[in-house]
Formats: C-alpha cells, structure tokens, sequence
C-alpha cells in the first residue's frame, strides 16, 4: 500500500485545542468591565482623597481626618461590640439549628433567611416603630405606669439595630459549616473519654472556625459602614463613619475628604478581612453565602 | 439540654421576626399611632396607591432589576465560561479577586466610587446631570456580576469534561456545542445566579443612593425619602407590599430549586 498522505511539518500543525478558543475571550467583556467599574472607581478614589477641590495634588484631607478620629473610633468600637453579639448569639443558634431534627431543619434554615432578604432599611424601620417614644414598648411602659423609656438617640439602640439586622450574616456560615461536620469525630472524641464540652470545645469549635471567620467579616463590614442605622435608630445624636462619608458627598466641595475617608474605612477594612482569612484556611468561596 | 435550645431558637427568631410583624399590624392600623392599634383599615394602602410616584418607583424598581440582572446575567455566564478555562493560574486568581471586590468593600464604598466616576466622565464631556437610570444600571449590574459568576462557575466545574468534547468530535462548533450541550449542564446555576441578582438589584438602597439621579427613584429610595422628615402609616403599608414580594420571590426560587432536586433523584433512581 502506497501512502500518499505527506506529512505536515510540525509548525503547520493546526491543534484544534489550541487554537485561541472562543472560551478564552469569553471572559473579556467582564474583565473589561471590571477595569472599567471596579478598579477604576477605586482609583478615582484615591485621586479624590489626595487631591483638593481644582485637582492639584494634597495631603490636606488625609491631614484632615485627624479630626474625624473620634468617629472612627467610635464606628469601629461599636461594629466590634455588635460582632461580637452577634457571636455570642449566632454560634450556639447555629449549632441549635445544626442539632436540630433533620426534618425541621430547611424551615429554621428558611426563617433565617428570610430577615437576609428583607431590605435592611424596611428592617430598621419596623426596629424604630417598636423603640420610638409613640412606639409599641414605649406604650406598654406608660400604660403599666413605669413611664416613657428614651431608648432612640441610645448607644445602645444603634448597636441592637446592628444586631438585630446582621445577625442572620453570622449564623448562616458556621451553621453551613457545622452541618457538614461528620458525626463520628463527636464520637471518637467521646471514645477518647472526652466531656460534652470537651468534645465541642476540641472538635466542633475548631473545625467551625471557617464559618466564624466569614460570619464576622459579613457582621463586621456592613457594620462599620451602616449610616442608616445609626441615622434612625441613632435619633440624630450618633456620627459613625457612614454617617459621615455620606455628610460629605452631600456638597461637591467636600468630596475630597469624604474619599479619604473612605480609603482609609476601606483599607482598614480589607486589612481586616486578610488577617481574619489567615486563622481559616479554606479561602475559596468560605464567605459567599446567600 | 433539648428544651433549652428550643426556647432559645424560639427566643432569637422571636425577636427577629416581631418588629417586622408589628409593621404589618400597624400598615393597617386606622390610626397614625404606632402604639395604639385603634381599629383595622385599609386607609394607608389607599393612600399609598392614589400616589403617582408609588407607581413610578415601583416600575423603575422592575425595570432596573430586570435589565441589570440580565445584563450581569449574560457577562457573567461568558466570564465563568471564560475563567473555568484559564490555564494561567495567576491571571485567574487576580481575575477572581477583582471579581470579589464588590461583595467584600462595604456598599457605600462602592456607592461613592462609582459615584466619583460618575461625576469626573460626566463633567469632562460636559453633561449637566451626571447620575440618570444609566448610571445605576451600570453600577447595579456591577455589583450583581460577582454573584452570577459565582454560581455558575461551581456547575461548570461539577460538570462532566467530556460533554463539550464529545460535542465537538461529533461536528459541532465550538459555539455550537455551548448552546447544545453545555449550557443545559449550567443552566441551574445560570437561573440562580440571575435571580439572586435581580433580588439584589431589587433590594439595594445605598449603591443606589450614590448613584441615582433625581428622575430615576426605586422603591428603597422611596422608603428612604418618605422617613426623612417623619414616618407614616403608608410607608408601613409600602414595606408590607415590598416585604411580601420579596417572600414570594424567595419561595419561588426554593420551590424551583426543590423541583430540580426532585426531577434529578427521579432520574437516577430511573438510571439504576
């Protein structure tokens, strides 16, 4: 048999997988859009926070946050109060749920996820109808004859808004990751001869780091930025970092300083967000819950 | 131990769950008291609807949902076809990561960096009303983009490699073979992915607070405006109405997603 068929030098090879397939420029129109409205916004940021007013380069408004530092302290202290609420309150609701008979899980699962998809703002407000001075509790105390309770305009109702609006955020992630725990480690601990408590405080507790991780960076974030929380439930009296940032990009001569504030709130934040993701290990796709 | 947990849970979701029913009871209170429920009435709704601008909010609301989730939707997908097939492990990882920005910088950092954008174009080619519908609907599918690609991205892992390939050893184009086969092994996590955008898009407040012009006003900014100065009962009765719309969404989405499930464990018990 004579073979015809010449044989094609190698650098006129045509690989069919490696032709620059469709599913490689795929992507491009995101990653367009991203340069365009992800990272450029950002640098527009910086422009504004280290430029004045005409556009000439300054330090002024990163000087100028000097006098917001009450405000960032008292933003970062509160976030940190309401996390750590939500903590407290969100494990052991988390492991309730997770212990909780398989059947009636999906519906506990569904009553916390529903308060996620509510507006937060329509959520604050049902908040302010019950603590107002003509609200429901306020009410109840003056028909009892204990009198009229300030509750709005409080350090402590701007933190129970936090709470009360994030703490789904919390228990939604370590309940995800203490259902998928396998049952017999509990058990092999017990065969060890542990306690109840040991066995939760050396199994179940570190393996649910993850999702604490990620439940305190989706408390802690929204928290330190709010401004309508603090703007209802604050009666006016309490500036936190939201509040100001947005007092800023009310008037264009103050946008300069509203972007350094910004920066500052966001690189702290992110800071933040990379020494949490050190203590857990799992990275990918750990805080993306909804 | 068990009782105790019960009361607990009871205790949290009791807490979570009575602000937002006393809403409700109070959107139909015939009074403006929050207080006092004087006598049930349909008063707030009526005055909600003989408003003009509920009207027009709430078709801006569908209108900028529909179109950016759509938009993110169609982005998204292709990026996640894009990015499963990268090779080069660094360009993927800076990808991803500036894909996550928008889910991990807190919304009003978002809100005010678009914002600057916005403004900076917009007087350097001289308009005089920098934030109209189109600025928001940039910046809503922007923020909705990461959540559609992250739902797709996990199907297109889950699925079988093979699918494609076996597609185009039988003649099909590239192009083809995404259409025919490929897209119906993702197309649950497409669904997903927009619906959790156009839920998100329906939700927003703050990116849209920064980003809205003044003829542009979704039912958040509404609900925003309408307790500037004092709260009424017909803001109740707005929330009520939002609250309600959003439960349907979310059982619908976890009823499709049951039916899947069951539609599945049907076929493989059929297969074996």
């Amino acid at each position: 048999m004579n073979c015809n068929v010449k044989e094609i030098p190698p650098e006129k090879r045509v690989n069919k997988l490696k032709k620059p397939s469709l599913a490689s420029i795929a992507a491009y129109p995101h990653i367009v859009w991203s340069v365009m409205f992800i990272i450029a916004p950002l640098l527009f940021v910086c422009y504004y926070a280290f430029t004045d007013s005409e556009g000439h380069f300054t330090f002024s408004n990163i000087q100028a946050l000097s006098t917001h530092t009450n405000t960032f302290l008292l933003s970062i202290s509160f976030s940190l109060i309401a996390t750590a609420i939500c903590l407290f309150i969100g494990y052991p609701l988390a492991f309730a749920i997770s212990k909780a008979p398989k059947k009636r899980q999906p519906l506990l699962l569904m009553l916390l996820m529903l308060p996620m998809w509510m507006n937060l703002l329509i959520r604050t407000y049902s908040l302010m109808a019950i603590l107002d001075d003509g609200g429901m509790i306020n009410t109840f105390l003056k028909n009892i004859g204990i009198g009229e309770l300030n509750i709005i305009g409080t350090s402590g109702a701007v933190i129970f808004g936090m709470v009360y609006d994030f703490l789904p955020y919390m228990v939604l992630p370590i309940y995800s990751v203490m259902s998928k725990q396998d049952e017999k480690l509990i058990e092999a601990a017990y065969d060890l001869g542990c306690h109840r408590m040991q066995a939760h405080l050396k199994v179940t507790l570190p393996l649910s780091v993850p999702g604490i991780v990620s439940g305190i960076t989706m408390v802690f974030v929204p928290s330190i930025s709010t401004f309508y929380i603090s703007q209802k439930l604050g009666g006016g009296t309490i500036f936190l970092l939201g509040d100001t940032i947005e007092m800023q990009f009310q008037n264009k001569s103050t946008y300069n300083v509203g972007a350094a504030i910004s920066l500052v709130m966001m690189i702290l934040i992110l800071i933040s967000i990379a020494v949490m993701n050190k203590f857990s290990d799992n990275d990918e796709e750990g805080g993306i819950i909804i | 131990m068990k009782t105790l947990s019960r009361i607990f849970m009871i205790l949290v979701f009791g807490i979570l769950y009575i602000p937002m029913l006393v809403l409700v009871l109070y959107s139909f209170n015939s009074s403006k008291s929050t207080g006092n429920f004087t006598g049930f009435s349909f008063k707030w709704y009526i005055e909600l609807f003989s408003a003009p601008q509920t009207f027009t909010a709430l078709r801006n609301t569908l209108i900028l949902a529909a179109f950016s989730a759509i938009i993110a939707t169609i982005i998204g997908t292709m990026a996640a076809v894009g990015i499963n097939k990268m090779k080069n492990k660094y360009i993927k990882a800076s990808v991803m990561s500036v894909t996550n920005v928008p889910m991990m910088n807190p919304d009003i950092v978002t809100g005010i960096s678009m914002m600057l954008l916005f403004v900076f174009v917009g007087s350097l080619i001289g308009l005089s009303e920098y934030l109209s519908f189109w600025t928001m609907l940039i910046a809503h599918t922007t923020f909705n983009l990461p959540y559609v690609i992250l739902s797709v991205l996990p199907k297109l892992r889950q699925m079988d490699k093979h699918l494609p390939e076996a597609a185009l050893d039988l003649g099909c184009t590239p192009l083809q073979a995404f259409f025919k086969v490929e897209i119906h092994a993702i197309l649950p996590g497409i669904i997903t992915g927009m619906m959790m955008a156009f839920t998100l898009s329906l939700d927003d407040f703050v990116i849209s607070f920064f980003t809205s012009g003044s003829d542009f006003v979704t039912l958040p900014l509404l609900i925003y405006s309408m307790t500037k100065k004092e709260v009424t009962p017909d803001m109740y009765a707005l929330s009520t109405l939002v609250m309600v719309a959003i439960l349907i969404l979310m059982l619908a989405t976890n009823l499709r997603g049951e039916k899947h499930r069951d539609k599945l464990k049907k076929r493989i018990k059929e297969n074996v």
